[in-house]
């Protein structure tokens, strides 16, 4: 019905996951199914001699096992590619399986596969794979360090890429007129995905019909076809069906095409039999593509009156041991583009060199280069604060785009549609109670209070809704960013909608439904949302980067655009109409100034499908598909605010309070957009103060398990207070900007930059995240506290 | 959960357990199995039998004894946290069992599985040696106890033979004059104590008459911190007499360090948390 948009409908998801009976990869079984393990290398980096597989093949119940060897003497392709190219970028050979060196711990090197998981397991053990253990590298510097261990002949100095944006001489003039400039180092911490539900898959493959199906956890099944069939497998599209059944959450790390899903698959063409591989919670951590790791130094430059004239930053990324599907463009496109933030600058210069580390390659994680780019401009922006003795409200207001300025052409490349910093500024200042907050933070500081309190701001931009296929085509994207919308109306005028986009927690079968239902004025009830097969839906490009709702939703939108056309020239036919005064309102096409002449919207539907009496001309039938290629990123923004108090002996945070004003345009479901909002929240804080994936120096991931990684709980958050603003975005039919990462992308800088100001009479101006309390507490302790 | 092979045993009997465990070398004793469970499932432990013990009924429960209360070993933490007797007459242990883990871990977990297990960063040892509490083993020789104080011996080993059963945990009340703490600055990941301190003051008046300080987390073993115990003995305990007790006293050797928290910070932790843990004792006791 009309007017349904813009309201908390309930996620008609729920019921059948709240009860268990959602149907995830594991909960498939097919018949004759088997099971497979992969053996992974326990070293950082190693060069095999030797993979002995006799005992393992013979122990009952196992029916094959295959190494790195087979699989290049096999037919199939054997490599995962990278999705992403940049200029002179080293893109060194990715087996699915190992065959002469394994570079991280967690590198495949042979599968078994069995009757069951346990006798795959016990087997595993059996393969005995012999290491000539090399010395490794897992730190982003120390990989680029002189006489670093080298991952890669092709990569020396184990650098993959060396890319920048932006304009150097003007940025080095800016610094040379500068009244104040601050500079830092700083690292963004790495982080582990952590869905819920472990990856896996399950391949079958049909000998008699050369067809493979695989149900497998993935964000973009299209995506996945295409990349096994140009590069892992070399099996025909049209031979390949991809199923994305119930996932239980991605954040990134299910965009990726894994070396898994190829084994598995490559087993059950070679066995002929179902094969079905479940990552156990710890293999997760270790092979999943993790996020952030980079070290940065970045410097800012203002003049005496704190307006912002330059920016510069030079990052060193970490790719892990080889380059996942998207990796090259997080820490560039999806980086250093977002370096002018909220702010206007007239010079930025970004260098990002993409370097090999042993470790589990990186890739994607909510935010995906937005995080880490509010991470240092909203850290440099505090310091200049400081710098320049300006509050850090004001030092914002003075560098803000102006309202009025809009649309902004950025110093690194990008333009911005629209916005209203100081608005969203505004409210979050106003919903803090922010100037009470410094009136207490003030009056505690001065009686001596041993509990630190530390307010946190930060506004931050995001480039989602990914995005213009010709923009990412130039830069590198070895694919479109469009997507893909299916319209089918039943006869009896209930819908069925397909969609490119790939719904993993997200809540699209109800958003969807709404975008639907509110345009064809029916009951949302009418409307059913299929995604996630290749067999089902039209070619299109998954969910990830705040993209379903501006690209899907709009693909949606207009292939509904094509529906109500095609509608109303039956109507117009039927009402003996011109179709120029036929106008669609509440169900029904009416003629414009005659109200007794209309034509409900079932007998339309109705009359397309019996097809007695059509138009000249025109095809039976109400089936509409559209592929909508935005024209401009869209650009969500907001200013968040928290406040932290710190036990000044253990250095322990407490968050006692966080602020988020978010704009992200058009809203359809509050709901839904609210419970976004807080799961980004609870990400980003995690990160900021307690996620950090270690790994030791010779390559073991130290914090492989959830007793060692701290995954932010309920019970350590605040109660968030959230609210809005709404500019919506000028140029998608729903003027809908995106929200999964905006909280993710907002809240390290703004509980970083809380802890920072609860420490600064300390003298503290920087720290890196995670923010530990023995960090802390070094921190006040060499300070004298 | 795909652990390496194993044969399993149900008891039916204490005396048929010890004699299973007799019998199989290399065994493991199987109560709640939340902490056997997951290093088997991570293959850190691979024993060749399982001996459930949680079938024998008589190792459940809360009872009056001559030396105090009894708790069964299979007694859940869930139990003794809910447990009246235990609120009101030894708070430190309902305490702390309410700290462990989740509820979930909570309702399986059982103080006997915890203390054999001995993990250092575990809730309960400290309590028990605060408590001076003893544990009650039966092997093929009859049964024995040993005080707390004895029982663990290094990180993850006990006293206990490897054909002994723990029956029971035997905590004396806490007298009418005294009160207890226990805090915890938890892990953020894996919720264990980084440092816990539990801590016992029984006034006399305006003056100490005993205290008893433990540690969980710091070190391999609970450490005892006898020394400020007895510092504080005939003090006034004020907050500068429990400071300086601490200051002089406290001597923590080896302490554990991981990626969380190093040795350094572990023991400053334990000086914070072992002084706020005495003097909530100290408040709870004049209450």
């Amino acid at each position: 019905m009309s007017g349904v948009i813009g309201t908390s409908v309930k996620r008609r998801e729920d019921a059948a996951l709240l009860i268990g009976k959602g149907k995830y990869c594991d909960d498939f079984t097919l018949p004759n199914m088997t099971h497979a393990v992969i053996v992974r290398s326990p070293y950082g980096h190693a060069r095999i001699n030797s993979v002995l597989t006799t005992e393992a093949a013979e122990h009952p119940g196992v029916i094959a096992v295959f190494t790195g060897r087979d699989v290049v003497n096999s037919d199939i392709g054997g490599v995962v590619p990278t999705g992403w190219l940049l200029p002179g970028i080293k893109t060194p050979e990715h087996p699915i399986l190992a065959t002469d060196t394994v570079r991280y711990a967690g590198d495949g090197v042979a599968v078994v596969v069995a009757e069951d998981r346990y006798i795959a397991r016990d087997a595993a053990e059996l393969v005995e794979v012999d290491y000539e253990p090399l010395d490794a590298v897992t730190d982003v510097l120390a990989a680029v360090a002189d006489g670093a261990p080298q991952l890669f002949e092709e990569a020396p100095g184990n650098i993959s890429f060396d890319w920048d944006l932006g304009d150097a001489e003007a940025t080095a003039a800016a610094f040379d007129r500068a009244a104040h400039t601050v500079e830092v180092d700083l690292r963004n911490n790495r982080l582990i995905p952590h869905a819920v539900e472990p990856r896996g898959c399950l391949a079958s493959f049909d000998d008699t019909s050369g067809e493979l199906t695989l149900y497998v956890t993935t964000q973009n099944p299209h995506l996945h076809r295409l990349l096994m069939s140009l590069a892992s497998l070399n099996l025909p599209e049209h031979k390949m069906r991809i199923i994305a059944p119930e996932v239980g959450g991605g954040f990134g790390s299910k965009i990726h095409h894994y070396p898994d899903e190829a084994i598995a698959s490559f087993c059950s063409m070679q066995i002929g039999r179902p094969v079905k591989w479940i990552a156990t919670r710890s293999e997760t951590n270790l092979t999943d593509a993790h996020g952030r790791d980079h070290a940065s130094h970045a410097e800012i430059a203002l003049d005496a009156q704190g307006k912002i004239l330059g920016l510069r930053v030079k990052t060193h990324a970490a790719m892990g041991a080889y380059l996942s599907t998207f990796a090259p463009a997080v820490p560039t496109y999806l980086y250093g583009t977002l370096l002018s933030g909220q702010y206007d600058i007239p010079a930025i210069h970004v260098q990002t060199l993409g370097v090999f580390t042993n470790t589990s390659p990186v890739d994607a994680y909510r935010g995906a280069g937005r995080p880490e780019a509010t991470f240092v401009v909203e850290r440099l922006i505090d310091m200049a604060a400081d710098a320049t003795g300006l509050s850090v409200v004001e030092i914002r207001r003075r560098n803000f785009v102006s309202k009025d300025d809009f649309p902004y052409q950025t110093a690194v490349a990008l333009a911005y549609d629209s916005g209203n910093y100081d608005g969203a500024m505004d409210r979050a200042l106003e919903l803090s109670g922010y100037e009470a907050l410094r009136a207490e933070q003030k009056r505690r500081r001065e009686a001596g209070d041993t509990k630190l309190m530390g307010i946190g701001i930060s506004s931050f931009i995001e480039a989602c809704g990914l995005a213009p296929s010709q923009v990412v085509g130039a830069l590198g994207a070895q694919a479109g960013l469009y997507e893909s919308g299916k319209v089918r109306v039943h006869p009896t005028g209930s819908v069925t909608v397909y969609t490119g986009s790939s719904a993993h927690g997200q809540g699209h079968e109800t958003t969807f439904a709404q975008v639907v239902a509110d345009r064809l004025s029916i009951d949302v009830d009418q409307v059913e949302v299929v995604h996630g097969d290749t067999g089902e839906v039209p070619f299109g490009m998954g969910t990830y980067g705040s993209r379903s709702a501006a690209v899907g939703g709009s693909a949606i939108s207009t292939a509904l655009d094509k529906v109500i056309a095609k509608s109303r020239k039956i109507a117009a036919h039927m009402l003996e109409a011109s179709e120029d005064d036929v106008v669609f309102e509440d169900n029904a096409f009416h003629v414009r100034g005659v109200p007794s002449k209309s034509q409900g919207w079932g007998d339309v539907v109705l009359a397309a499908y019996l097809a007695h009496n059509l138009p000249e001309g025109l095809e039976p039938g109400l089936e509409e598909t559209s592929f909508y290629n935005p024209e401009n990123f869209t650009y969500p923004f907001g200013t968040h605010i928290c406040v932290v108090e710190i036990d000044s002996e253990t250095g322990a945070v407490e968050l006692q309070r966080y602020v988020a004003v978010d704009d992200v345009g058009n809203v359809i479901n509050p709901m839904i957009v609210d419970g976004q909002v807080h799961g980004g929240l609870a990400q980003g804080i995690g990160q900021a103060l307690w996620e950090h994936a270690v790994y030791s120096d010779d390559g073991q991931l130290l914090s492989g398990t959830l007793l060692d990684y701290a995954v932010p709980r309920a019970h350590n958050l605040p109660f968030f207070e959230t609210d809005r603003t709404v500019t919506p975005c000028p140029h998608n039919p729903l003027g809908v900007k995106g929200v999964g990462e905006a909280g993710s992308i907002a809240s390290p800088a703004t509980v970083t930059n809380a802890v920072v100001d609860a420490l600064s009479p300390y003298g503290v101006k920087h720290m890196d995240m995670p923010l530990t309390p023995e960090k802390i507490w070094r921190a006040i302790h060499r300070n004298g506290g | 959960m795909f652990p390496a092979n194993f044969e399993y045993f149900r008891a039916a009997s204490v005396e048929e357990a010890v004699a299973l465990l007799h019998r199989h070398k290399d065994a493991k004793v199987l109560a709640g199995g939340h902490s056997l469970l997951p290093i088997m499932k991570l293959r850190l432990a691979e024993p060749a039998a399982l001996i459930d013990i949680g079938h024998i009924h008589i190792l459940k429960g809360i009872s009056h004894h001559r030396n105090g209360i009894r708790i069964g070993a299979l007694t859940t933490h869930a139990t003794i946290a809910r447990s009246e007797v235990l609120q009101r007459e030894c708070s430190l242990l309902s305490d702390a069992a309410a700290h462990i883990g989740d509820p979930q871990v909570r309702n399986k977990g059982t103080i006997g599985g915890n203390i054999a297990h001995a993990d250092p960063a575990s809730d309960l040892p400290a309590v028990l040696l605060a408590l001076g509490a003893r544990i009650q083993m039966a092997g093929p020789a009859g049964d024995r106890t040993v005080a707390a104080s004895d029982f663990f011996t290094d990180l993850l080993e006990t006293e206990l033979r490897e054909d002994e059963v723990l029956t029971a945990v035997d905590v004396p009340a806490i007298a009418e004059s005294a009160g207890a703490s226990y805090l915890k600055f938890e892990h953020p990941a894996s919720g264990y104590a980084i440092c816990g301190a539990a801590a016992v003051v029984d006034m006399d008046g305006g003056s100490c008459r005993s205290a008893s300080l433990a540690f969980n987390g710091v070190t391999a073993i609970p450490h005892h911190a006898v020394a400020v115990g007895d510092a504080l003995a005939g003090s006034d305990i004020s907050d500068e007499a429990i400071a300086a007790a601490i200051e002089a006293n406290l001597r923590i050797e080896e302490p554990l360090g991981d990626i969380q928290a190093s040795g350094e910070y572990r023991v400053e932790l334990a000086k914070v948390y072992g002084r706020r843990a005495l003097q909530q004792a100290r408040d709870r006791a004049r209450s």
